[in-house]
């Protein structure tokens, strides 16, 4: 008698044990179906998406001394328009995001602005080096004048893939039910995006 | 259970919906991207039948020994389109190269504008720089086009693409790309043990509603950890109906050795097979790996690197 009652006691206590252990797994993944886990992915792509930006204006700051070089070499009195390219070069340089500055309208603007100033300054010296017959001709200025040009291809190309990215993080956290889970749990910001100003649609315009 | 295919139609709905919204909203003003025929695209009618038969043979034959994919296409005209704008809107639509190597690129001639492109993956962008690109255009292919020599233009052009990129990658590599990245395999076992065990907590209740958990939580799982298409996702339904029902069963079995009174419940409960017939379909798009006579892209990515130029 005895050990059907214990019996049966275990039995009870073993279903309460799965029950509550189904309901703890059923919230884990409920939660998941609420965007927990899409909204921080998502996240996880803007950064992505941020730092193929910053790797590709690395990439265009890298290029710069090179061409000031050679540049110097055909051209050494146009140096007004040389040192606004590497004093323009130096300040972009200077402008670092973290990522939590993705959601600072202000810093994105900065960034943008250093960016758009040095652009604005290439295409100043490429304008100026029209009047090098010698330059143009030369074999080591093509080839940077090649790679100039896919840097700032690749940075458009980057910058858009930046904004589908945001673009989508930020619909995301703004719908039903991201939104309840991103306000109780995660916090997380909205990202601004990067416009496409004067100044970088004033981008060098290499030409052949 | 009743509701699935009615959730699953909803869902269909949605998706049909989301697609035709994308196609709305982008810019009526670009130009479409012309559909991959073949690895040599010639909507501008420029090339000769030999030459583009020969190049067909060329790019395959370098596919299958090093995987890498080379495409060709040339356009009428660009229709006011950014040269650039419209190359990486092709290349994003194609997806030349296999998917987690990057390794294609395409050559993009627009015959009105008197424009070439060469787009780069990100996979060959070690070999085939933005700077070989540009002297591929403006040292082989440039000066052929000047002089009217098109077919000679784009043999020669796309022979130094491919004598570039040679050897970056090899046929094995293909396969090592291939299915799920490991990352998304480590994610997916503590989930499959969450799966086993949810599955087997309402079978223990009772086998229909174990075989309906198998079919709703199988996909939606598979969901969380790497959102696949529709059609898999349906797909997966179904084996989650089929694996649920099983687990059920042993569910049962275990239900404790009081009196067997739990009513033999008929096979009535695996049915639904609505939800899971109609979830073939989906798998007809594939994934793009040119076994067959056709050409797909495998699904590489590009980042905007390669060059242009004009004749």
């Amino acid at each position: 008698m005895t050990t059907y009652v214990l019996r049966k006691e275990a039995e009870v206590n073993m279903k309460k044990v799965s029950l509550v252990l189904t309901i703890l797994l059923s919230a884990v993944v409920v939660l998941s179906g609420c965007g927990y886990n899409t909204m921080q992915r998502q996240e996880e792509k803007v950064f992505k998406a941020w730092g193929d930006v910053e790797a590709t204006l690395q990439r265009r700051a890298d290029l710069i001394p090179n061409l000031v070089e050679t540049v110097k070499g055909y051209a050494s009195h146009e140096r007004g328009t040389l040192e606004a390219v590497i004093n323009a070069r130096s300040k972009a340089t200077s402008v670092k995001l973290s990522a939590d500055d993705l959601s600072d309208a202000a810093a994105l603007q900065r960034l943008q602005q250093s960016q758009g100033e040095l652009s604005s300054a290439l295409s100043r010296l490429l304008v100026v080096v029209e009047q090098y017959p010698d330059l143009k001709a030369n074999q080591n200025f093509r080839d940077l004048q090649n790679q100039l040009e896919g840097t700032e291809n690749r940075i458009n190309v980057a910058r858009q893939r930046y904004n589908e990215a945001a673009a989508e993080f930020n619909s995301s956290i703004r719908s039903f039910p991201n939104s309840l889970t991103n306000s109780l749990l995660l916090h997380l910001k909205r990202k601004e995006y990067i416009k496409a100003d004067d100044a970088a649609k004033a981008a060098p315009k290499v030409k052949f | 259970m009743l509701q699935k295919p009615a959730m699953l139609r909803t869902i269909r709905i949605a998706a049909a919906l989301a697609v035709t919204l994308a196609v709305l909203i982008q810019p009526a003003l670009a130009l479409e991207v012309p559909p991959l025929r073949s690895r040599v695209n010639d909507y501008a009618g420029m090339l000769s039948q030999g030459v583009v038969r020969q190049l067909e043979l060329l790019l395959e034959d370098f596919e299958q020994r090093e995987s890498t994919q080379i495409a060709v296409l040339t356009v009428p005209s660009l229709e006011g389109d950014g040269l650039e704008d419209f190359s990486i809107r092709v290349a994003e639509q194609w997806k030349v190269g296999h998917k987690g190597l990057d390794n294609g690129a395409i050559l993009l001639i627009s015959r009105a504008d008197r424009k070439v492109r060469i787009e780069v993956g990100y996979g060959l962008e070690g070999r085939l720089t933005d700077l070989k690109a540009g002297r591929i255009i403006s040292g082989i292919i440039v000066p052929e086009f000047k002089a009217g020599r098109f077919d000679q233009g784009v043999v020669d052009g796309v022979q130094a693409m491919v004598d570039v990129v040679r050897g970056e990658f090899k046929a094995e590599d293909k396969k090592a790309s291939r299915g799920l990245g490991s990352e998304d395999l480590a994610h997916g076992i503590p989930l499959l043990f969450l799966f086993a065990f949810i599955v087997f907590s309402f079978g223990r209740v009772s086998r229909p509603l174990g075989t309906g958990a198998g079919g709703f939580f199988m996909p939606f799982l598979a969901h969380t950890v790497f959102s696949p298409r529709l059609g898999i996702l349906i797909a997966l339904a179904g084996i989650g109906l089929v694996v649920g029902f099983i687990l059920s069963v042993f569910a049962g079995l275990t239900r404790g050795s009081g009196p067997v009174h739990h009513s033999r419940r008929s096979v009535g409960g695996f049915g639904d097979p609505g939800g899971f017939s109609t979830g073939w379909g989906g798998f007809s798009g594939g994934d793009g790996f040119s076994d067959g006579g056709g050409f797909s892209g495998g699904g590489g990515g590009f980042g905007g690197g390669g060059a242009s130029g004009s004749w």
